[in-house]
């Protein structure tokens, strides 16, 4: 079964110049795993092509059962000389979030 | 000086325009020791160092009179010492400032304020950019250049005994770091500790962010009250173990989904989150729900502070200059396209970089995601960058004549003209800034 990543996870964005931070959230920590697994760089470079230019690190925190995607150039050019909407790029938590993923068990 | 058991630190603004009244409760009913006040973003420095610039006696943050006015009378009947960067380019100016307000209030006050993260005159021009990789003068006209500065800048402040210590340029979790090492006698070289101090300060700094505010979606992250939404405060103990709560009554929840966010908002490298006090390691940190809007912070280390402090150089950028238009029914986005294309073609020569955004469509998101979709209202938006503010209003001019000249339907224009500061960063070595503390103070006779 195909479902958004917004189902079974949340997000936040953050900015630092013009890098892009993503977390990725499981509501139930059983799901970590599985975002480990099917949530790659290469899918997130892929998803945000239009919009991340730069290379993108994943730190995996089982402490909290979490993930943090840094992604660089990814902001224009940086908050404050970009001309884009939303020059922190605060809305792409949920761009994120948009993501389909294929759930295990059908 | 006697160890404290516990301090209680409260969080009441988490940016320079946050709301006012989540402090005043937290003042009010939050059995504090310190309220900290967060408002100094990495622009806003720049913006103050402008307003310093045309009057000296301004260049602290805007809302500073009205929220020391709310907070004073409380913070003196409950003995709460306020910590607050809202001294922006002018700690001192906002010191005097906040003397004048007691004055006036006929309450008795002492006000250190920390100096010395203004380096600009140390600033040559042909330092590089961490951004760009270019000389800083290549930028543009310089106008501010702010070190962070760390706990050991706001250490001697709270040592003077001063009810309010108000900073300029300071990390963030360094607000917290310092009444920590205050009250409980950490030393600054211990790097465990000081991180412990750090995961405790860089959840709290954001204040409503951790307390549900930024967090709430109403569909898969639904959170009560957020009209009333309270502010964080913090349990610390002598171990550097914390207890994450808000006052019972407030709106918003503190829950694990909620800290869990907070933690890693902004964090580059969770194994090394770089401060002027420590290099902090997340991915030790853990958290646990410890009862209804309770989270216990535990773990967390570090190692020792870098040699180097970050300074963030303000440069004029020019100005920009945005107009706005709605198309709304039938084919809004077909005749919100023309209108764009039509801007477009009258434009591109004067402004190279002149951007199109189609608000409700993919302004904000990539085209791939917004697929076949097909809104029912579209505002158009067209933005540019010109040297002067006379050319840059050219592109809100151009798009008001989309009234007459068409398409058909257009409505709501709106126009826009900003002067830009454009901020990068570069690394200076620690013992070029020197800070120090001014302390005024004043005593309300009674007749």
């Amino acid at each position: 079964m195909s479902t958004k990543l917004y189902n079974i996870a949340h997000s936040r964005a953050g900015d630092k110049g013009n890098t892009l931070i993503l977390s990725l959230i499981p509501y139930d920590e059983k799901n970590y795993e599985l975002l480990c697994k099917l949530v790659t760089v290469d899918k997130v470079k892929e998803h945000f092509k239009e919009i991340i230019h730069g290379p993108i690190v994943r730190y995996e925190l089982p402490n909290i059962s979490a993930l943090q995607f840094v992604c660089q150039q990814a902001l224009a050019g940086g908050v404050t000389t970009s001309l884009v909407m939303d020059t922190h790029g605060k809305t792409l938590s949920y761009a994120l979030l948009e993501m389909c993923i294929e759930l295990p068990g059908g | 000086m006697k160890q404290k058991y516990k301090v209680r630190i409260g969080c009441g603004a988490g940016f320079s325009g946050d709301r006012l009244e989540p402090a005043v409760i937290l003042a009010e009913k939050g059995d504090l020791d310190y309220l900290v006040l967060e408002c100094l973003a990495e622009r806003t420095i720049a913006l103050a160092q402008k307003r310093k610039a045309t009057d000296p006696t301004q260049g602290y943050d805007p809302l500073l009179e009205r929220r020391i006015e709310s907070l004073l009378p409380l913070l003196k009947k409950n003995k709460i010492r306020l910590i607050t960067n809202m001294g922006a380019a002018n700690p001192v100016a906002a010191a005097d400032k906040i003397i004048g307000i007691a004055k006036k209030m006929g309450i008795s006050i002492k006000v250190a304020a920390v100096t010395g993260d203004d380096v600009l005159v140390h600033i040559r021009g042909d330092e590089i950019a961490m951004e760009t990789g270019n000389p800083i003068s290549w930028s543009g006209q310089l106008v501010s250049a702010n070190a962070y500065l760390g706990a050991d800048a706001i250490l001697p402040a709270l040592q003077t005994g001063a009810d309010i210590i108000i900073t300029g340029r300071v990390a963030d979790p360094s607000l917290f770091v310092a009444p920590l090492v205050h009250a409980f006698g950490w030393s600054l070289d211990d790097a465990d500790m000081i991180a412990k101090g750090t995961v405790i300060g860089h959840l709290m700094e954001c204040a409503g962010q951790i307390t549900g505010g930024y967090f709430a979606d109403p569909i898969t992250k639904p959170v009560e009250n957020m009209s009333t939404l309270g502010h964080p405060f913090a349990d610390v103990y002598p171990d550097g173990r914390a207890m994450i709560g808000k006052i019972d009554g407030t709106g918003g929840t503190i829950t694990l989904a909620t800290a869990k966010e907070q933690l890693l908002y902004e964090v580059t490298n969770p194994y090394q989150y770089m401060t002027p006090d420590v290099s902090a390691d997340f991915t030790t940190v853990y958290l646990e729900q410890n009862g209804k809007d309770r989270i216990a912070v535990t773990g967390g280390g570090g190692s020792k502070k870098p040699s180097t402090l970050k300074v963030s150089i303000g440069y004029k950028a020019g100005f920009t200059g945005e107009g706005e238009i709605t198309y709304a029914g039938a084919n809004a986005l077909e005749r919100a396209r023309l209108a764009g294309e039509t801007i477009q073609q009258r434009l591109n020569t004067q402004f190279p970089g002149l951007r199109v955004d189609y608000i409700g469509h993919t302004s904000v998101h990539p085209h791939s995601l917004a697929n076949n979709y097909k809104p029912y209202e579209v505002r158009l938006r067209v933005t540019g960058k010109a040297a002067t503010a006379d050319e840059a209003a050219i592109i809100g001019q151009e798009v008001e004549a989309l009234y007459t000249n068409g398409p058909a339907g257009g409505g709501g224009v709106r126009k826009y003209l900003n002067e830009i500061i454009g901020i990068v960063s570069i690394l200076i070595d620690r013992n070029k800034t020197t800070s120090s503390v001014i302390v005024k103070s004043y005593e309300h006779q009674t007749l």
